[in-house]
């Protein structure tokens, strides 16, 4: 859906998502990493169970919500990746206590 | 850069970190007021300057001369001595001027003796059938990760909707090799003729050689379908296509993994509202938007709203805005001090404003929605839930969450708000503003029970605290 | 023009409609008048408890009249309001807390009420399997439960419309006078009149009483409540502490109301209230301890509702110790949900018969005769 322009100079680090590794890039958001990835990162909802990706990218739509390093509800448009972070994809109500 | 706030209280605290609140920061703390400037996002310049310090895209051609002014401005911000906190969520504010913060996992409260709020505006909901599949983004999602990124589409594309920023993204995407299959503008044909008593104005203000060259810039590039209605997006679990009737009246079809939706932007009021602030319903922009005085002061004593939070203007109008608030909390502050009149510079930024809103008001169509298009992402609530529920009684968006949970989601009505008051206007014969908006309340963005409880979150503290 | 009718209501709260609604099935016509919209206030935006636990012994028949009525509240207006019927159990934290509950409960069955039940901790654990080990048991009352507050006063505005009620939303009770044995009210251009005016006014009822010549020591109030995102199905009951203020329920959606009793700063006259989150991080904290599941839970949205407390915290209700045909029906002092329905009942009982086999001379407003006002109604 999205590729990386070719003169991305950025720092490349690694995260997590649902354990298997991806690279990112230092200043990238978790959300836009997830995006980059190639990989499903779709959620569902907690409602009906629908399939959803990252809507507006800027924090309102909470669409991107997503487990980073076991706590859940993270709007991962607002957080920037970090070397190691583990991302899980939220599937219906998220476990309490995580 | 996430360390919770040095002090209690501050003269003065600006809320938002774009155009509005950076040149209000310079202001007030040069003039010596302490100053807090508290922001969300990972670095400074909002929306507009999204990653001025940080993005990847170095070529400045491609991003274009009026994203890299926000550098200097943001310099200012930094270089004024004020205290600047990134990743910090104000998610209250009330009518004592204490804020409630959350910064790097625990919250805070603090004190001001002016708050300038500068929380600037968001994309206008835009709820056609399918907008909630995989792969429906904003145009301003799109750009966030272009600025931030350098993040380009390389699938099956589509652009939808209308307005400058639309264009700006469209050029921008192609400056950077990205791929765009089709750009359907949705601009009514009426608003041209609506738009044309503004249009002198408007073609002696900053955006019209800009926009123009845009527009071209794109047009050489891809195929543009103009007059578009009855847009659709469609897929199962993932966007798989998007419909729409020509002009010509003519149903088709394109098979796409990327729809990017934009017909406008509107203020960002849920911090304000739920402060307190009044607020009407604009005609004119059909959102809501700040009573205001013309330094910005709220019907709340010591709140100014500065930026695109104020009505919608644009960048160099919200730079004023910002100058002028921190102007009005300087004179509350310190009496004596010298103040300019900048109302001149306001005016002439904000021109040509009219002709825009006029031109790029969004159909009917594409804000009022009907039977099966969800309304409420958050709590997946169609069109035809929402006159189910006032065929029963429902009358305003405050009752309404009683019968269907509307706007009780995560993103407290931000993208429902405006579509539920004019779906409710329009099924009861009332104005939006006799209809009213929902009664926001904070936290204005969801926080974690432990972060209010402001207790650590490790097994052998929390032991350490329960037993104490 | 003056409009005639049997029965004039100010206010729109759950007890206002109630009393509309029991008017109507009684076969008279009565006209409820509310300023705002009906629910817009502490009925509409309370924690939904259906309780008979914990509640002062003047007020349990009431209670339990009302708790009849819950059982089969969609006979009666057609929507089941949400109502589930779990329980509501009250938790100690220590052994003096479990004590003071033994002795509650022996003071209950002693007065022939059996509704309350001590319970020991693993009972304690088996309804409430999340609550910390620390605690050494509790009472529960296993008729009690929860409904959704706007979605019942709702219902019951809804009924009483459609069995003839008027409802004038939106427009204010001004001018409130007898003359010619009748009660008359303006709103707007208009004026009702009847032999019979109930003030169901909640926050706004002691200005009423007052103004009609019988001020009562209450207070304006606005008890705050939280709640989080949905999280997976934890707790059934309700659940509320004996110690410290907090109530505790899960909503069937998931989502978990966080209550209890701290208070924001009413505006009255302004509809507003002000939110205390230091209180609020209190209620927080107490969770945390509490319930260790819910430390990351997420907080939606917090919010309060302005209502009237009285001195002694129960609620004046019955005929006015001054006037023929008045009644009053407020003051319910946060705990005036659960009564809502049965209070109708009795309001239309002793409105229609002069009289009612529910006890409730302890609320009468008879109590305050010689008390002074408060600076507050």
């Amino acid at each position: 859906m999205f590729k990386r322009a070719e003169d991305d100079g950025r720092r490349a680090l690694t995260i997590h998502v649902e354990g298997q590794a991806i690279s990112a890039r230092e200043g990238d958001t978790v959300s836009a990493a997830l995006l980059a990835s190639g990989l499903d990162v779709r959620r569902d909802t907690a409602v009906s169970g629908a399939k959803r990706l990252p809507y507006c990218m800027m924090g309102v739509c909470f669409d991107c919500l997503v487990t980073i390093d076991g706590v859940g509800n993270r709007q991962g448009c607002l957080v920037p990746v970090a070397e190691g972070m583990q991302i899980e994809i939220q599937k219906g109500k998220r476990e309490i206590g995580k | 850069m996430s360390a919770a706030p040095k002090h209690e209280q501050y003269d003065v605290v600006v809320i938002g970190a774009g155009p509005a609140g950076l040149a209000a920061t310079t202001a007030t703390a040069r003039a010596g007021l302490s100053t807090l400037l508290l922001d969300e996002n990972a670095g400074p310049g909002g929306q507009v300057w999204r990653a001025i310090g940080a993005t990847p895209v170095k070529n400045e051609a491609l991003l274009g001369a009026d994203y890299w002014s926000g550098a200097e401005i943001a310099r200012a911000a930094r270089d004024s001595g004020a205290e600047i906190i990134h990743r910090a969520t104000v998610w209250s504010l009330d009518r004592n001027l204490e804020l409630g913060v959350s910064v790097g996992g625990g919250s805070a409260f603090i004190k001001a003796k002016r708050v300038i709020i500068a929380t600037g505006a968001q994309e206008r909901p835009f709820p056609i059938p399918g907008w909630t599949l995989p792969g429906v983004m904003t145009a301003g999602a799109a750009q966030t990760m272009l600025k931030s990124s350098g993040l380009v589409p390389d699938g099956p594309t589509v652009l939808a909707g209308q307005g400058p920023l639309l264009w700006l993204l469209a050029a921008q995407i192609l400056r950077l090799g990205g791929r765009i299959d089709r750009v359907l503008d949705t601009t009514p044909r009426a608003n041209y003729l609506a738009a044309l008593p503004h249009a002198f104005a408007f073609m002696t203000s900053l955006y019209f050689v800009k926009g123009l060259a845009m527009m071209r810039e794109v047009r050489a590039k891809v195929k543009v379908t103009t007059g578009v209605t009855e847009l659709a997006a469609a897929g199962t679990d993932r966007l798989e296509s998007v419909s729409y009737v020509t002009a010509g009246g003519r149903r088709e079809r394109l098979p796409v993994e990327l729809l990017l939706l934009h017909h406008g932007v509107v203020p960002n009021v849920n911090l304000a509202m739920a402060a307190g602030v009044e607020h009407r319903w604009n005609e004119l922009q059909l959102c809501w938007t700040p009573v205001l005085d013309a330094d910005g002061n709220s019907s709340i004593p010591g709140i100014t709203i500065a930026g695109d939070g104020a009505g919608i203007g644009g960048a160099q109008a919200a730079l004023w805005r910002g100058r002028i608030a921190a102007e009005r909390a300087i004179k509350a502050l310190r009496p004596t001090a010298k103040v300019s009149d900048l109302s001149p510079q306001l005016k002439r930024a904000e021109r040509g404003r009219t002709f825009l809103d006029v031109l790029f008001r969004p159909a009917k169509q594409f804000r009022i929605p009907d039977g099966d298009t969800i309304v409420c992402r958050c709590e997946e609530i169609t069109a035809k839930d929402v006159l189910d529920s006032v065929a029963i009684g429902a009358t305003g968006p405050n009752q309404l969450k009683a019968y269907r949970r509307t706007g009780m989601g995560p993103c407290q009505g931000r993208l429902c708000g405006l579509t539920v008051t004019e779906l409710m206007a329009e099924a009861r014969g009332k104005s939006p503003q006799e209809i009213g908006y929902y009664r926001l309340r904070a936290p204005v963005k969801p926080i974690m029970l432990s972060e209010l409880a402001s207790l650590p979150k490790s097994d052998e503290a929390t032991k350490a605290v329960v037993r104490g | 023009m003056t409009i005639n009718t049997d029965a004039i209501i100010v206010g729109g709260g759950i007890h206002g409609c109630s009393t509309a609604l029991h008017l109507c099935l009684a076969g008279l016509k009565p006209v409820l008048i509310e300023k705002d919209y009906a629910g817009r206030h502490a009925s509409g935006v309370n924690a939904g408890g259906v309780r008979q636990l914990a509640r002062d012994v003047a007020e349990i028949p009431l209670s339990i009249r009302s708790m009849g009525i819950w059982e089969s509240i969609a006979a009666l207006v057609d929507d089941d309001c949400g109502f589930e019927s779990h329980g509501q159990v009250l938790v100690a934290e220590n052994a003096a807390e479990l004590a003071a509950c033994r002795e509650r409960v022996a003071d209950l069955n002693a007065r022939g009420f059996s509704h309350e039940e001590l319970i020991d901790s693993a009972e304690l654990r088996r309804l409430v399997p999340a609550v910390a080990e620390s605690c050494p048991g509790g009472i529960v009352s296993r008729r009690d439960g929860a409904a959704q507050p706007a979605r019942t006063t709702t219902a019951f505005r809804r009924k009483a419309e459609q069995l003839g009620a008027i409802i004038r939303e939106g427009v204010t009770a001004s001018n409130i006078r007898k003359e010619d044995r009748l009660w008359r009210v303006d709103v707007g251009d208009d004026t009702y009149a009847a032999p019979i005016l109930v003030n169901a006014a909640g926050a706004w009822g002691g200005r009423i009483a007052a103004g009609l010549g019988e001020p009562v020591p209450v207070t304006t109030v606005a008890p705050m409540l939280m709640i989080t995102s949905p999280v997976p199905h934890f707790i059934d009951p309700v659940v509320i502490l004996r110690g410290r203020k907090l109530s505790f329920k899960q909503f069937k959606n998931g989502t978990v109301l966080i209550g209890g009793g701290h208070l924001a700063a009413p505006d009255q006259d302004r509809n507003e209230t002000v939110l205390d989150w230091r209180s609020l991080a209190i209620s927080a904290r107490t969770v945390f301890e509490l319930f260790p599941v819910m430390r990351s839970a997420t907080i939606m949205r917090a919010w309060a509702g302005i209502e009237a407390r009285m001195q002694d915290d129960i609620p004046v209700f019955g005929p006015s110790a001054v006037h023929e045909g008045l009644f009053h029906q407020f003051g319910f002092s946060l705990h005036g949900f659960q009564l809502g329905p049965g209070a109708g009942a009795v309001m239309a009982e002793l409105i229609v018969h002069g009289g009612t086999q529910t006890r409730i001379g302890e609320l009468s407003i008879e109590r305050f005769r010689n008390a002074s006002p408060s600076a507050t109604a």
